[in-house]
């Protein structure tokens, strides 16, 4: 649905050359929610913003629906964007327009009649659970009701992709949750593909199929969000899946070794491991740190454990043994 | 100079010309500055919205030579005293009205003096709105027209309106000085009566007067405002 092709974007600012994408390749398939995740500056807001153009690439090509963006006349480009809705973390809405009137306006630019336009302004304020707040404006609103409103704006013009920098980001995590979840619930429903900015791995891990991790604008991994997550192969990935994982502050004798083992699957998370290899290999570790994490639907998790330097090997050819069960050796590299 | 304000013959002359002739130059002075006032607007307004539309970031940049032009322009007209304006602008005058003296000539320089200020202060509102809105409008296809027309006009009528309020008590002012060129209103009554003949009492009603109509149109486009704005509710 949507490929990205050599992307690069240099923006000159002050006689400085910023590199804020370098190269960078992304396949995200129709109806799919792909989440793009990074650091603060990583560049993931210039990447969305070249999706539609609002940022012109230096160099590459954006296609959606295997339209070339970049070849588009004026006019050409502004019905395209029609096709790619957006929604962004401060909402962005008209403040002197109510709600139906914010909604109707995508209508509106598209030239449909005014009354088409109310009426499925009331559908789509239906939709995102806000039938009573046709007539509200949005500085009535909460957070959480503005970003209805928004996404209720950009499903309008009948998008196939919705792009949506940091959308809950401004929000609680409870309200994040609810959005999140009409997201998804809109992806289904519609079969709009998806395309998530954020800087919150708890974002991916409730609703992204696949991901790509954005470092210092080039993409260093992406895949399958259970693959990804479970197991980043990438220094920012493990920065982005493993937050807390400071592990240089864990203080452990020099000679003490740090084991992270990785459970792919639900069953193995319910496995006792480290208490079975103590009592049938004798090897003591201490657990330093454990999550599980939930990925689309699926139980994931982690442990950090320490043990003794000659006991590392036996400990991962015993931990290895389990199915879905996978380790690796942390060093102080990853912070 | 001033022992001589409350005598009788002042206060009759005084009531008398309360009764003749202050009416009609209210109705003259607020005449002259509601229609100068829209006319600054209606060339103002478009002039402020290509000053900003046209930037170089602008939704529809304009090549950086007109912009140059029509900035040189609006701080030209911005520099000339209004009394030396009140002069120069005598041919435009005659072309348009007419006549170059008078009430109705006076709208001229009235408008002249006020269109360029009209336009910085609809450049500073503009300037104003979150280009991030602008941004949204522009990621759902809104042409350069449309984001003129239905978000940045739109979305500034409040501080538009606030705006040409303080055109409007501006041009108030100004028209108070076109009683030189032969222009009606409380002005020339002040002017008249206090400066040529001595009748102080007169001239201060005159501006008394002026000071009222200044506090009901600035009373009045701050309450509009507020009325309008929809982010204060
Ligand atoms: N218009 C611009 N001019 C110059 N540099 C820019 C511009 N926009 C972005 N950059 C630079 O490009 C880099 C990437 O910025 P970008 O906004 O894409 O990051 P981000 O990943 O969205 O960060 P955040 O999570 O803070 O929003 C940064 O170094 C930023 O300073
Ligand atoms: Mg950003």
């Amino acid at each position: 649905m949507i490929e990205i092709r050599n992307l690069s974007k240099t923006f000159i600012s002050g006689g400085l050359a910023v590199d804020a994408l370098h190269d960078v390749n992304i396949r995200i398939e129709k109806g799919s929610i792909f989440g793009i995740i990074g650091q603060s500056g990583a560049g993931k807001s210039t990447l969305v913003r070249c999706i539609n153009m609002l940022e012109r690439p230096t160099s590459g090509d954006v296609y959606v629906d295997g339209q070339n963006l970049g070849n588009l006349s004026a006019a050409g480009l502004r019905a395209a964007r029609r096709q790619i809705a957006m929604i962004f973390q401060q909402f962005n809405l008209l403040m002197q327009r109510d709600c139906l009137g914010n909604v109707c306006f995508p209508m509106e630019l598209a030239g449909l009649p005014k009354a088409r336009a109310v009426k499925k302004a009331k559908e789509l304020l239906a939709l995102v659970d806000l039938p009573d707040k046709a007539e509200a404006y949005p500085a009535q609103l909460s957070g959480g009701q503005k970003q209805r409103v928004a996404i209720a704006r950009a499903l309008a013009t009948d998008p196939k992709v919705l792009l949506c920098d940091e959308a809950t980001s401004a929000l609680d995590p409870g309200t994040t949750l609810q959005i999140l979840r009409l997201i998804r619930d809109i992806n289904e429903t519609l079969g709009i593909t998806v395309v998530v900015i954020t800087h919150q791995m708890s974002v991916v891990e409730e609703i992204c199929d696949s991901v790509a991790i954005l470092d210092g604008g080039r993409v260093v991994e992406q895949g399958p969000a259970s693959v990804v997550l479970a197991s980043p192969r990438s220094d920012a990935g493990k920065r982005l899946v493993f937050p807390g994982f400071t592990d240089r502050r864990v203080s452990l004798s020099d000679r003490d070794r740090r084991l992270r083992i990785i459970f792919r699957e639900s069953s193995a998370t319910s496995l006792p491991l480290v208490a079975t290899m103590a009592r049938e290999k004798g090897i003591i570790a201490t657990v330093l740190e454990a999550n599980t994490r939930r990925l689309s639907g699926d139980v994931y998790g982690t442990t950090l454990i320490g043990l003794q330097e000659a006991d590392l090997y036996e400990a991962a050819k015993f931990l290895t043994s389990f199915e879905n069960v996978s380790v690796e050796e942390v060093t102080d590299d990853v912070s | 100079m001033f022992h001589n304000v409350f005598t009788q013959e002042q206060i009759e002359a005084a009531v008398l010309c309360l009764k003749t002739e202050i009416p009609f130059a209210i109705w003259e002075t607020v005449y002259i500055t509601v229609l100068a006032t829209l006319l600054a607007c209606v060339i103002g307004l478009p002039l402020g919205v290509l000053l900003v539309a046209g930037e170089k970031d602008g939704v529809r940049p304009l090549p950086a030579n007109v912009l140059h032009l029509l900035n040189g322009f609006i701080n030209l007209l911005r520099s000339v005293p209004f009394l030396i304006l009140m002069i120069m602008v005598f041919p435009l005058s005659r072309l348009l009205i007419g006549t170059a003296v008078g009430t109705k000539a006076t709208i001229v320089p009235l408008v002249v003096a006020a269109f360029p200020y009209v336009a910085r202060l609809v450049e500073g509102d503009l300037r104003e709105l979150d280009p991030n809105i602008i941004e949204a409008a522009q990621s759902m296809g809104a042409s350069p027209w449309q984001i003129v027309s239905k978000v940045m006009v739109p979305e500034c009528v409040p501080s538009l309106l606030n705006s040409f309020t303080i055109a409007l008590t501006t041009i108030l002012g100004y028209s108070a000085m076109s009683g030189i060129i032969g222009g009606g209103g409380l002005g020339k009554i002040a002017i008249n009566y206090g400066y040529y003949r001595y009748q102080y009492l007169i001239m201060y009603a005159a501006v008394i007067l002026l000071v009222i109509l200044v506090q009901i149109f600035q009373s009045a486009g701050t309450k509009m405002a507020a009325k309008a704005d929809k982010r204060l509710r």
